[in-house]
């Protein structure tokens, strides 16, 4: 796979397979600018809101703490600090209802405000982050908590590494329908997000940074451009990306920039680019400039279900209702509270969740008339799902497979690779949520995996156990047999001692036997003088007669 | 406050399978009325006859299988099936063969295997294929197409013969059935050249010119044109999918071409075979059935292209006069083994 090469500003385009052109409806949440919520007496700050390891507690209940102070450390090298969002005490730390797509809830730190927005001490190191090394860079985001604020919400310091990166790639595309966070962070806050992006650019040693937006927002575009002409040193390229759902995705994005796919299983770096949020760019200015961890987002309180919606910046922790409340509360025919865009966030069962790191948005729909059925069609084969699925994949065929819980199948047809856009189910004819049956098939796989995993471990544990008892007894038996072995030698040796012992010495009574009757012998021939032939004969036969008869004995 | 609580994604294009089938019945209508308009009652009382019999086993099955009723008939499917089957039925068949191929569709291709998305083989072909085995002599029983001379007459018959034929199965007084149906073009083509006349000769015969038009046969060259603008727009709806089709029609033009271009007098030219017969009502409306047909981007080109080299095979050497249903068949079978051998290389894949 070959790197990428700097690209130009009349970088031709290519498109993503797929996508849809959806109704924006961003309209209705910029008329205003961005707005604070007001303090609330109570923070709910959840100690998982980021991709990786849960971060581990520093403070317990009854402690004070000041504004921005670490609550919690990273739990492992995938993992994210949180922080105070205001100075108070921590009244507990307890499990509470966290908005994740599970509805579970989670450890969270509940701070009560003392309204007294007290600071902890902070260092910002501003201009002297280009005579800052990587690392002290990647460390004081890291700090920070800062995760990608695109909704992935990946450890941000983790990506930053300087294997090789040309092109720095600030994402601004925000391609789902409703959402303007980003927008209007663009619009009010461009200077902020271009020196985060040239923070980034340093510390990952890139050699430009392209800023892709979405062609249907221009005044983001004019603004983030009138920062890059002052600039003016050409590292910076605005790139207006045409409006397609879901080019905001990273792949996606790189796919349409580059012309180059990320290999499967592989990461952006292998194509010598890196990926960042608008947002995050942000929050790492706010970091390095004003040595502000991340304690408070860009959210967009929007949809026909809500009074005056708008964005509005709360503090990681602020109770969702009061967010709603601050843009004039739900109105009437109010239907669903999402979090997150209409095509991949989740609804939310209650408001009394807290505002996390990955909350983009809070879409709350208005009740329609034509409810959706309650049961679905049968999937049809149409190929619909397949024409808009930016990953080629076939989701007729993954439906197929899944409601029939084929899980060879699903992993060939590469239901892995699956970014769980929506595109499918937003097509599908049938009305079938497809997405849904695909993530429940994935965490039945992985579910299985894990078992087959642990039953794995279990059984070469137990054949481990089994190896050492074989062994112990080949090792006994070994001793044993060895130990007959010798025993018998023994016997053996002392038999054939005693037998040689007794052979020996009949050895020797023959040859004495013989020697006598040589002597005998010589003595009668001496004696006789001339004997005859036969009585000699009749001699050695008598001889050979006694012999016999001696060994036998 | 409580929510309550649905999967993503929260916005839907608002496209229903009874959309779908509806554009499709829509699509039907012109070349409907022209079936209609140069085969007379017989086309029009098979509709009515399918169509009844189609919804009605559809009924009694959803029933047995205790299944909702009214909202599986409002889906429009098997009054899809119910029409493509009677509008590929001939125009004279007997009322009871009707019903037994739409049983057959409804009942055995489409319930037994499961339903609606479920069967294998396209339920309206099933259920030709099935009176075209068991009944091959009614199953040639077209009328003269409308202006065309035939014995006394001209035409087709009127309405209360072919209602009596076809409901009671008696004719006027010195009529017989040869009196009133005659040969389509393909299959007086094929007789006609396994008595060593070749194409030439046969369309020039006086008896047989006014059978023939300028492109392919009266009357059929009409509705088969018409099917196809219908088609066109089905595609352009997005209801069809535009790469069955495609396949298909290059295909049997290509094959049908190339054997003309052999030998001009034993083979029909590729515009006959293209507005012949069954061609373009099985191009975008019974070949595209999705339940069916390959589902994969390329398997289609595969399963169309299959298509218009069986119905070229079969039309030329097999010993019936149409191939669609057969061929459709074939391919149906072949469908699942195209789908695993062309699935697309996904987004990254080394090997792409």
């Amino acid at each position: 796979m070959s790197q990428i090469e700097i690209l130009s500003t009349d970088n031709k385009l290519t498109t993503i397979d797929g996508g849809l052109r959806l109704v924006g409806h961003k309209h209705i949440s910029t008329v205003s600018k961005i707005t604070t919520v007001a303090p609330c007496k109570t923070y709910i700050v959840p100690l998982q809101q980021h991709i990786g390891a849960i971060s581990q507690p520093l403070v317990k209940t009854g402690d004070r703490v000041l504004k921005g102070q670490m609550l919690a450390m990273p739990g492992d090298l995938v993992s994210a600090a949180v922080h105070s969002p205001v100075s108070g005490t921590v009244s507990e730390i307890r499990q509470h209802d966290i908005p994740h797509i599970s509805g579970l809830s989670d450890l969270c730190v509940v701070i009560d405000n003392d309204f007294k927005d007290e600071w902890i001490e902070r260092n910002p190191i501003a201009e002297d982050y280009n005579n800052t090394t990587s690392s002290e860079l990647r460390k004081i985001v890291r700090d920070a908590g800062i995760v990608g604020l695109g909704g992935a919400t990946f450890p941000s310091s983790v990506k930053q590494t300087e294997m090789n990166i040309k092109t720095l790639i600030l994402n601004g595309v925000e391609c789902e329908p409703y959402i303007t966070c980003d927008d209007a962070l663009m619009r009010e806050h461009a200077r902020e997000i271009i020196s985060g992006a040239d923070i980034i650019g340093h510390i990952i040693k890139a050699r430009q940074c392209i800023i892709a937006i979405e062609d249907n927002k221009p005044e983001a575009i004019q603004a983030l451009q009138s920062v890059v002409d002052e600039d003016g040193t050409g590292y910076f390229i605005i790139q207006v990306v045409p409006t397609i759902y879901p080019s905001g995705g990273e792949k996606q994005l790189i796919q349409i920039l580059t012309g180059e796919e990320v290999p499967k299983g592989r990461f952006p770096a292998e194509l010598g680019v890196l990926c960042h949020n608008v947002a995050t760019a942000y929050a790492i200015h706010r970091a390095v400039f004003l040595g502000e961890p991340l304690i408070s987002r860009i959210v967009t309180i929007t949809g026909h279900g809500v009074s005056h919606p708008q964005n509005i910046e709360a503090l990681i922790g602020t109770p969702m209702k009061k967010c709603i409340e601050h843009c004039g509360g739900y109105t009437e025919d109010s239907d669903e509270l999402i979090m997150g865009g209409p095509m991949m966030g989740f609804s939310l069962q209650t408001d009394e969740l807290p505002v996390v790191k990955a909350t983009n948005c809070l879409l709350v729909t208005a009740r329609q008339e034509d409810t959706h059925r309650q049961r679905h069609l049968p999937c049809i084969r149409c190929g619909k799902c397949a024409d808009v699925c930016p990953v080629r994949l076939l989701p007729q065929q993954l439906y197929w497979y899944a409601s029939s819980q084929n899980n060879d199948r699903l992993v060939e047809h590469n239901l892995f690779d699956c970014i769980e856009c929506g595109c499918c189910a937003y097509v599908c004819p049938s009305d079938i949520p497809l997405v849904q049956y695909y993530r429940h098939a994935k965490t039945t796989i992985w579910q299985q995996e894990r078992e087959r995993k642990s039953s794995d471990i279990s059984r070469q544990r137990h054949e481990a156990h089994q190896r050492r008892l074989d062994k112990i007894k080949q090792e006994r038996e070994e001793k044993m047999r060895k130990k007959r072995e010798l025993l018998k030698k023994k016997s053996q040796e002392q038999a054939s001692k005693n037998q040689g012992d007794e052979k020996s010495s009949k050895q020797a009574i023959i040859a004495e036997a013989i020697a006598r009757a040589q002597a005998k012998k010589a003595q009668r021939n001496k004696d006789q003088g001339n004997a005859g032939k036969q009585s000699s004969d009749k001699d050695s036969t008598g001889q050979e007669d006694k012999s016999k008869e001696i060994s036998q004995n | 406050m409580l929510f309550k609580r649905t999967p993503a994604p929260h916005i839907k294009q608002s496209i229903n399978v009874q959309d779908m089938m509806l554009k499709v019945l829509y699509a039907l209508i012109p070349g409907a009325l022209a079936s209609i308009y140069f085969f007379g009652w017989g086309v029009l009382f098979n509709l009515l006859i399918a169509i009844s019999v189609c919804l009605l086993s559809e009924a009694v099955i959803l029933k047995v299988r205790q299944r909702d009723v009214t909202d599986s008939l409002m889906d429009g499917s098997a009054l899809v099936t119910a029409c493509l089957l009677a509008l590929a039925l001939p125009s004279l068949a007997p009322w009871w063969l009707t019903v037994i191929a739409s049983i057959s569709a409804i009942a055995v291709a489409k319930h037994l295997y499961g339903g609606l998305g479920f069967n294998p083989f396209n339920p309206a072909m099933v259920g030709y294929i099935v009176v075209m085995i068991s009944f091959p002599l009614e199953m040639t029983l077209w009328t003269a197409p409308m202006g065309v001379p035939h014995g006394s007459t001209t035409g087709w018959p009127d309405f209360i013969t072919t209602f009596n034929w076809v409901f009671l199965g008696a004719l006027p007084y010195a009529e017989t059935i040869d009196s009133i149906s005659m040969a389509t073009p393909i299959d007086l083509l094929k007789t006609q050249l396994s008595q060593f006349h070749d194409v030439t000769e046969t369309r020039n015969n006086p008896d047989f010119s006014p059978l023939f038009s300028s492109i392919s046969g009266t009357g059929w060259q009409w509705i088969n044109i018409l099917y196809l603008a219908g088609g066109v727009w089905l595609v352009k709806k997005g209801v069809a999918d535009w790469r069955i089709p495609t396949a298909f029609l290059i295909s049997l033009v290509l094959i049908s071409n190339l054997f003309a271009v052999i030998d001009y007098s034993a083979n029909s030219s590729a515009l006959f075979h293209a507005f012949s017969g069954g061609t373009m009502l099985c191009a975008f409306f019974i070949a595209t059935d999705p339940v069916s047909a390959s589902t994969t981007p390329r398997g289609r080109w595969i399963y169309g292209a299959g298509i218009g080299a069986l119905v070229y095979i079969i039309r030329s050497w097999g010993g019936y006069p149409d191939g669609i249903a057969f061929a459709v068949v074939l391919m149906n079978i072949a469908a699942p083994l195209i789908d695993y051998y062309t699935q697309p290389k996904v987004y990254g894949d080394p090997n792409r």
